[in-house]
């Protein structure tokens, strides 16, 4: 975890925990101004400043930029989108589901995809990457992780964690009327595809799976839990706002292996798949359709350059899950407070 | 006695029908009694049963799209629609396309509506229409709202034209409307998800695939109504028509579609509705706007937020209906020979002033061009504290009320579904079958779910079809009473008949902001959602059909001095019977429709699976599935309508 800033890193810890425990606490959204009027002259700041064969290069079409049910990505797809406007490309976005956007990027309807998860998204990746029609844009500097998680509170009632033998030992602490004596693991919205149940099933465990409908959904439940004094295990992922906000850990489960997902005879049980945990150390990449480059040179060019940190995606989610802000208000911010960052990337496309 | 000669006479389902019906019911029943000693195959399907379909479909859909290239065609016709779609985008919001002049400042789109409004039907659906567009304004939603219209704009005309011009085919052709008939069925009983898949292969995502699922799925009630209207022209007005010696193509573009306009109008109306009510969802395939807003905000549980995007649907959605309906009542109006033009398109001169006026206000004072977002009004903290205290307030009833239901409700009748062995769910099907229609209604019911079995989906089918019970069941038993109320006085008829007119026009969508509110995220949520969703009509079929008692019978039983009670039961109830029916059915095929959209809010039924196929682009998968929803609702409905026909036949009241 070299990557993270540890200072800045202990900033927004405190940051959200000042504000992040009252927001959810009393739900009252901290009212933020509106930079709408600010990120314009941005724009138009940024548009003087770049010289102009910059633009003369690129199609007039827009630049297609995809939406899906988290917030980080929201942000940081506005955050690009805006770049790409300050260098004169015309840019739209579409809400897309964040599996089938493959298929998507690669017949070209949609330009690129920002932030392709290992653990969730690398198999729909590569699949379309063995279509042909799509490429790797590089990675951003992140190392990701999407597991099970539990936060403090969990670990003083079940002691043997984070192992997930003690986690399945004490499966009736997480038990609710839904799933009965059996314990309930909140997944992530459906279409993240995690695969959790096929581990339960796989590892043999006390557990049943209950999909949340959004990211925020799992916040919320999360927060409910901490004010009803409550053991609760739910996805997670880093980096993410959440592990500054609360402290907790992820649950170890059978180290990930190659096949783990497609051969049953590996992994701890020789009958099942998915006996194993998510990869650690996963990448964050960006795709790009293959007739990006081609089209907006100039914006490919961006897009090859961009990297974000760790602390710049959890800082993202942040703005958007505890301060309230509107994604486009949050990018605005973004774009205000790092331009020396967002600049190099710009200037290093000359 | 009477009743049962007569069913005799018109041979119809008899004494000993029903007892065979009963006799495979009470069979089906103790097959399920013996459920442990049946073998294995006998209580699910086994796996030679259960066939590929999915894959089937799937190579069927490759050698489409790849082998024969069908990518192209459907490519193509999906840049002309996106060719209107920028023409709209450009004047409504601005999008950076040909022509390049938008967007139009939203005083004279505002004005515009008004006078379409009072074109339509005077003073008060002129205020009704301004004064949505002046909320939307005010609420800082412009953009997103006329994203959603650019694309209602373009896809309820295509949608109204391409379903005329088949509705008049299928009434030309008889073999025409023999293959869109079955087709058709299908299709108004396929849940919206299954759409959206295909649409995602050949079309892509975003607003354009958004517009082409939108028209399609609004197509159907245009055939349908087309079709009837059609049928229904009067033989002497074709034959004047003739003698005044006009060609074939005079005689419909004169005669017949004239004389059909109500039926195609009221069919105009129903298109709208359905592509307001797809244009919210396609939210889930990239159609940017108001859906969309919605189904971020309600993921996000920002309740406040989605509140005030709701109050716009339905703004819209009531405008749109009452415009279209009042189109459908207005008659065609003709002026004396030589009335000058400015007297002739009085409205529209008014509305190219309105329109000048409003743009040279828009270029003096911008807030009448653009209202941004930082000027804009907004309620939702107030409407986030308010549903705050209340959520807060009912916590302890809601958590009690979550709890038993899912505990002491759901859980049990869920393993009880689950529990029963398939072959005994499929013979009880075919006994009710024999029951309404003899052995041709029991092979139609076995048809329909013993394919639902060997589409190996079994489960998931099983716990769709105990929410659907239970939904029904809670729908049947609010709306019953509440009917019967209604019914007992014109004005509270009339005035529960409204409400369930408005209440129908809102995109179901909707009714998942007050469930997601009270309840969270859960099943409770979604069922509560299906309930609220399938009350409306059986409400309102129970009003009309107790409304419409023949008063001769109420009168005789008066003047044999029957009590309020027993004229109820013994004469209002059994002759509103087969109407009664008829709202059951669709108060089935509702909750089948919004069972399927609630699989967001996390269900565990078939619609869970659909939501996955359309995240992996299954377009087999999601075929399969759809069709199992609609199978249980083209069953559901024969077994209805069968019952319903014969009992009205019995009644005398057609």
């Amino acid at each position: 975890m070299s990557l993270r800033e540890p200072a800045a890193y202990a900033d927004l810890a405190r940051d959200c925990k000042l504000n992040g425990k009252a927001a959810f606490a009393a739900k009252a959204k901290k009212g933020v101004i509106v930079m709408k009027k600010f990120r314009n002259a941005l724009v138009a700041a940024a548009i003087a400043a770049v010289p102009s064969w910059a633009s003369a290069a690129d199609s007039s079409d827009p630049i297609i930029v995809p939406l899906h049910n988290w917030s980080s990505q929201i942000v940081m797809s506005h955050i690009v989108g805006t770049i790409f406007e300050s260098v004169g490309n015309n840019v739209e976005y579409v809400t897309t589901d964040s599996q089938a956007v493959y298929e998507s990027v690669r017949l070209g309807d949609v330009t690129l995809e920002l932030e392709v998860w290992e653990g969730a998204f690398g198999v729909a990746f590569n699949e379309a990457l063995a279509k042909g029609g799509l490429h790797d844009a590089g990675d951003h500097a992140v190392s990701t992780r999407e597991e099970w998680w539990y936060p403090s509170w969990t670990a003083e009632v079940c002691p043997g964690l984070p192992d997930w033998q003690a986690l399945d030992e004490c499966s009736h602490l997480f038990a609710t009327p839904e799933t009965g004596d059996k314990g309930r693991f909140l997944g992530g919205p459906v279409d993240w595809l995690k695969h959790d149940q096929e581990r339960v099933d796989g590892l043999g465990m006390d557990f049943v799976v209950v999909n949340a409908g959004s990211a925020a959904a799992l916040w919320a439940e999360l927060a409910a839990a901490e004010k009803a004094n409550r053991p609760i295990v739910l996805f997670n992922w880093t980096p993410n706002f959440v592990e500054a906000v609360w402290d907790g850990a992820f649950v170890e489960f059978p180290p990930y292996f190659e096949g783990c997902k497609t051969d049953a005879s590996l992994g701890p049980n020789p009958d099942m798949t998915y006996d194993c945990g998510n990869p650690t150390g996963g990448y964050l990449k960006k795709a790009a359709w293959d007739g990006m480059e081609e089209k907006w040179p100039n914006a490919y060019a961006i897009l090859r350059k961009i990297s974000f940190t760790n602390y710049n995606v959890a800082e993202m989610a942040k703005f958007v899950d505890i301060d309230g802000m509107e994604p486009e208000d949050a990018a605005a911010r973004w774009l205000e407070e790092n331009e020396d960052v967002w600049k190099s990337w710009i200037e290093a496309m000359s | 006695m009477s009743i049962a000669s007569a069913e005799k006479s018109i041979g119809a389902i008899t004494f000993d029908d029903v007892r065979v019906g009963q006799l495979i019911v009470a069979v089906a029943a103790a097959i399920a009694l013996l459920r442990f000693q049946l073998p294995d195959f006998l209580v699910r399907p086994p796996d030679w049963l259960v066939w590929p379909f999915a894959d089937w479909i799937n190579f069927v859909f490759v050698f489409l799209k790849d082998d024969l290239g069908f990518i192209h065609v459907t490519r193509s016709i999906a840049s002309v629609v996106e060719w209107f779609l920028d023409v709209t985008g450009n004047l409504l919001y601005g999008r950076n396309r040909w022509p390049r002049i938008g967007p139009l400042p939203w005083t004279t789109v505002a004005v515009t509506a008004a006078v379409i409004g009072y074109a339509l039907n005077g003073w008060r659906l002129s205020l009704l229409c301004g004064g949505t567009f002046v909320w939307i304004a005010l609420m800082g939603q412009w953009k997103w709202a006329m994203e959603t219209l650019s694309v209602i704009v373009v896809a309820a005309p295509v949608s109204a034209i391409l379903g005329v011009v088949l509705g008049i085919a299928a009434w030309r052709r008889k073999t025409v409307e023999k293959i869109l008939n079955p087709l058709l069925n299908i299709a108004q009983s396929l849940p919206h998800f299954a759409y959206m898949i295909p649409v995602v292969v050949f079309i892509g995502v975003g607003p354009k695939a958004g517009a082409i699922v939108t028209m399609i799925f609004a197509m159907p009630p245009m055939i349908r109504m087309t079709l009837l209207g059609m049928k229904k022209v009067p033989p002497e007005i074709v034959e004047s028509g003739k003698m005044c010696g006009s060609s074939s193509w005079q005689l419909l573009r004169h005669v017949r579609v004239p004389t059909a306009r109500t039926e195609i109008l009221l069919g105009v109306n129903q298109v709208i509705m359905q592509c307001l009510a797809m244009v919210v969802l396609a939210s889930f395939i990239g159609m940017p706007g108001l859906g969309q807003k919605l189904l971020q905000l309600l993921q996000a549980l920002k309740i406040g937020r989605s509140l005030e995007i709701g109050i716009t649907i339905v703004l819209i959605a009531v405008m749109l209906d009452r415009c279209s309906k009042a189109w459908v009542v207005k008659q065609p109006k003709h002026f004396e020979r030589g009335t000058p033009w400015h007297v002739r398109y009085r409205i529209l001169v008014a509305w190219a002033a309105l329109a000048v006026a409003t743009f040279a206000l828009s270029l003096l004072w911008p807030l009448a061009d653009e209202i941004p977002r930082r000027h804009a009004l907004t309620v939702s903290k107030e409407a986030d504290l308010l549903v705050d205290w209340f959520v807060r307030l009912v916590d302890p009833l809601t958590q009690w009320l979550r709890g038993f239901l899912i505990r002491f409700v759901f859980i049990p009748m869920r393993d009880a579904y689950l529990w029963l062995p398939f072959i005994s769910v499929l013979a009880f099907w075919a006994g009710l079958g024999w029951m309404v229609g003899k052995w041709r209604s029991a092979l139609v019911c076995l048809g329909y779910f013993g394919l639902i079995a060997m589409s190996g989906w079994w489960d998931r089918a099983m716990i769709t079809a105990y929410m659907i019970t239970f939904s029904v069941f809670i729908a049947v038993a609010l709306g019953l009473p509440l009917g019967i109320w209604a019914s007992r006085s014109e004005r509270r008829a009339r005035f529960v008949l409204l409400v369930c007119d408005t209440a129908q026009t809102f995109p179901s969508f909707i009714y998942l902001i007050p469930v997601v509110m009270l309840f969270g995220v859960n099943d409770v949520a979604a069922i509560g959602a299906v309930i609220t969703f399938a009350l409306v009509p059986f409400t309102r079929y129970t009003i009309e059909g107790l409304k419409d008692t023949p008063p001769e019978l109420v009168e005789a039983s008066s003047m044999s001095g029957a009590s309020a009670w027993q004229q109820l039961w013994k004469v209002r109830f059994p002759m509103a019977l087969p109407t009664i029916a008829v709202g059951f059915n669709q108060t089935i095929m509702f909750s089948l429709f919004m069972v399927i959209i609630a699989a967001f809010i996390g269900t565990q039924d078939l619609g869970q699976e659909m939501q996955k196929a359309l995240s992996s682009t299954d377009v087999g998968k999601g075929l399969v599935l759809g069709l199992c929803v609609a199978f249980m609702g083209l069953m559901a409905d024969h077994l209805i309508i069968r019952w319903s026909d014969s009992r009205k036949k019995a009644l005398g009241l057609e």
